[in-house]
């Protein structure tokens, strides 16, 4: 599904400000993972994540998606394959459309015409789409009116209409208070398990991380340090990662510990 | 008179429809205005001199003005240059291209020919010339406007709708950010130009400084606008950047008329069009702020069960 091989992202490179944030990143994922990723930050998961959906081009390595190379391919290219959705909840949606127009838009991916695709017949499809947050009524208003977490509940129901094959959720409910985070996540893992996505789920919530998907990733000053899957991640706790962390980098992870919350 | 301030607003309400699309719809501050606008009545007023007849003078300010917009947005998304300075690029090189266009002349009389408002005059001729010249251009800028609202309502207009509000959603569908831009200031700058085009015909010459300050008085036609009523309707907003563009015009009328009153004279216009555009600004920010927290206290009490987490 998705292979990243020997993946390195170093920035300003030959300058004073060099920095590797990313250093031969192997990961294969099959269809149907759902890998959370963990790290504290700097770790390189975000820049994993801009490597994954082509917001800026690898230094070294290969990315394949679906049996196809997309490593050189432009971020809007492989959009098309791609959901993704951004810790900042304003980054998904159009805050001065209305939600009717954000959602034509998401229906699929590619250059628009000039036809009219707004018809009674996907109005009632946004509808249902929507009863679930309770917006259902609200199809004309400006994204813009939206709380955050209504936004970034909006901003996975877009993501999702065009089916994509993998979804990236950076940290989707870092920006929400605990209520509306807990909300977004419910509806996440819902929608994850329905239509059955392959997806890979930043947080810093070592128990999320726990609890969420099929696999776990820890990543470390641009490294994958720790893989587990199956029966091994559900037997993990919160203080055996610490522990095993704590063994690999064998550095003082006090600094470390503030970053990682434990749970709710 | 009064026929002359709405035939005036009118025209130049076409242009604000223009400088909508770059500045409000697109959010790109696009000078290109200043120098397109000239190019139209330049390129119109030549098609009308060597013949070309009427239609053909639009068409051609038209197309003119969407090379500008391709220049621009060219120079905007290939040398990564901020769409401002891009703009200010464009505009001053088409001074120049202008006065080439003119004939190395910086003014260009249309006189003994026949003009879209000749025309006008002697199609409504059972009409008084100022109502038969009103109707006219009534007529080419409410259709004008049926477009730019169809445009703008059709997948296309939405999809640059949405490149203006946050070009990321626009990449995560799938679509070239860049394509989406030339096909918005081409439209944008069509429009400005043939805005131009309609000018030189009225006032009977095309002049290579016709554009400048343009860009702010299209500003203050929108902002004034946008006072008049809120709305996010497509078809709502662009007749209030014709009512704006109107009012605008009816307060230079009167600034030129009562401005001796008070000490203004025409020199003072452009300051004071400069101060319109900041308290407009001033203005808008403030109720808009009032206007957000009032609605978002509503949305989040609804919604989210009466948390909020303000």
């Amino acid at each position: 599904m998705l292979d990243i091989q020997h993946v390195t992202k170093v920035f300003f490179p030959g300058t004073v400000n060099e920095k590797i944030a990313l250093s031969d990143i192997n990961l294969h994922i099959n269809e149907g993972d759902v890998v959370s990723v963990i790290g504290s930050n700097g770790s390189g998961k975000s820049t994993l994540f801009n490597m994954i959906a082509g917001t800026f081009p690898v230094t070294a390595g290969t990315i394949m998606l679906d049996g196809e190379d997309v490593t050189h391919k432009s971020e809007y290219k492989r959009a098309f394959g791609i959901g993704r959705i951004f810790q900042d909840p304003t980054k998904g949606t159009s805050a001065n459309m209305s939600i009717q127009d954000n959602m034509l838009l998401s229906l699929k991916k590619g250059m628009r015409g000039i036809g009219f695709s707004l018809n009674n017949e996907r109005r009632e499809l946004f509808r249902s789409l929507l009863e679930p947050i309770g917006l259902q009524d609200r199809l004309e208003d400006n994204v813009g009116l939206l709380s955050g977490g209504q936004r970034q509940a909006l901003t996975l129901i877009m993501a999702c209409m065009s089916k994509p094959k993998l979804l990236l959720l950076d940290e989707h409910t870092a920006a929400l208070d605990p209520g509306n985070a807990r909300i977004v996540m419910d509806m996440t893992e819902k929608i994850i398990q329905e239509e059955h996505y392959t997806a890979l789920m930043i947080t810093h919530n070592m128990q999320f991380a726990i609890e969420f998907g099929n696999r776990l990733v820890m990543m470390d000053e641009g490294r994958i340090i720790l893989e587990a899957e199956g029966d091994e991640k559900r037997s993990l706790t919160v203080s055996d990662l610490v522990r095993r962390f704590k063994e690999i980098r064998n550095k003082d992870f006090a600094s470390d510990e503030e970053l990682l919350t434990e749970g709710d | 008179m009064i026929e002359g301030i709405f035939v005036e607003g009118l025209i130049f309400a076409v242009m604000a429809m223009g400088i909508l699309i770059s500045y409000r719809i697109l959010d790109i501050a696009d000078l290109t205005c200043d120098g397109s606008l000239a190019t139209g009545a330049a390129v119109a007023a030549m098609c009308i001199t060597s013949g070309w007849g009427v239609p053909m003078s639009l068409i051609m300010a038209f197309l003119a003005g969407v090379l500008c917009g391709l220049v621009t947005a060219a120079i905007h998304n290939h040398l990564h240059l901020p769409g401002l300075l891009a703009g200010i690029l464009t505009m001053t090189m088409l001074y120049s291209v202008n006065l080439r266009i003119l004939g190395n002349k910086a003014n260009v009389p249309l006189v003994r020919v026949d003009t879209m408002y000749t025309w006008f005059r002697s199609t409504f001729d059972f009409m008084p010339s100022a109502v038969a010249s009103l109707m006219g251009t009534l007529v080419i800028v409410v259709v004008l406007k049926v477009l730019f609202d169809l445009f703008f309502r059709c997948d296309l207009g939405v999809a640059i709708g949405a490149l203006g509000g946050n070009e990321q959603v626009v990449i995560s569908l799938g679509m070239n950010p860049s394509v989406l831009k030339y096909i918005a200031l081409g439209l944008s700058n069509g429009l400005i130009a043939l805005s131009g085009g309609m000018l030189a015909q009225y006032q009977g010459f095309a002049d290579a400084n016709l554009g400048q300050g343009m860009v702010v008085q299209g500003l203050a036609a929108i902002m004034i606008g946008e006072f008049l009523f809120r709305t996010n309707r497509i078809s709502l907003i662009t007749l209030r950047v014709i009512l704006g563009s109107i009012i605008y015009k009816a307060l230079m009328f009167l600034g030129r008329r009562y401005g001796y009153l008070v000490g203004i004279t025409p020199n003072d216009f452009k300051l004071l069009t400069g101060l319109l555009v900041i308290i407009s600004l001033i203005v808008a920010s403030t109720r808009t702020k009032a206007a957000e927290n009032r609605a978002r206290r509503e949305a989040v009490k609804k919604v989210m069960g009466g948390v909020d987490n303000a």
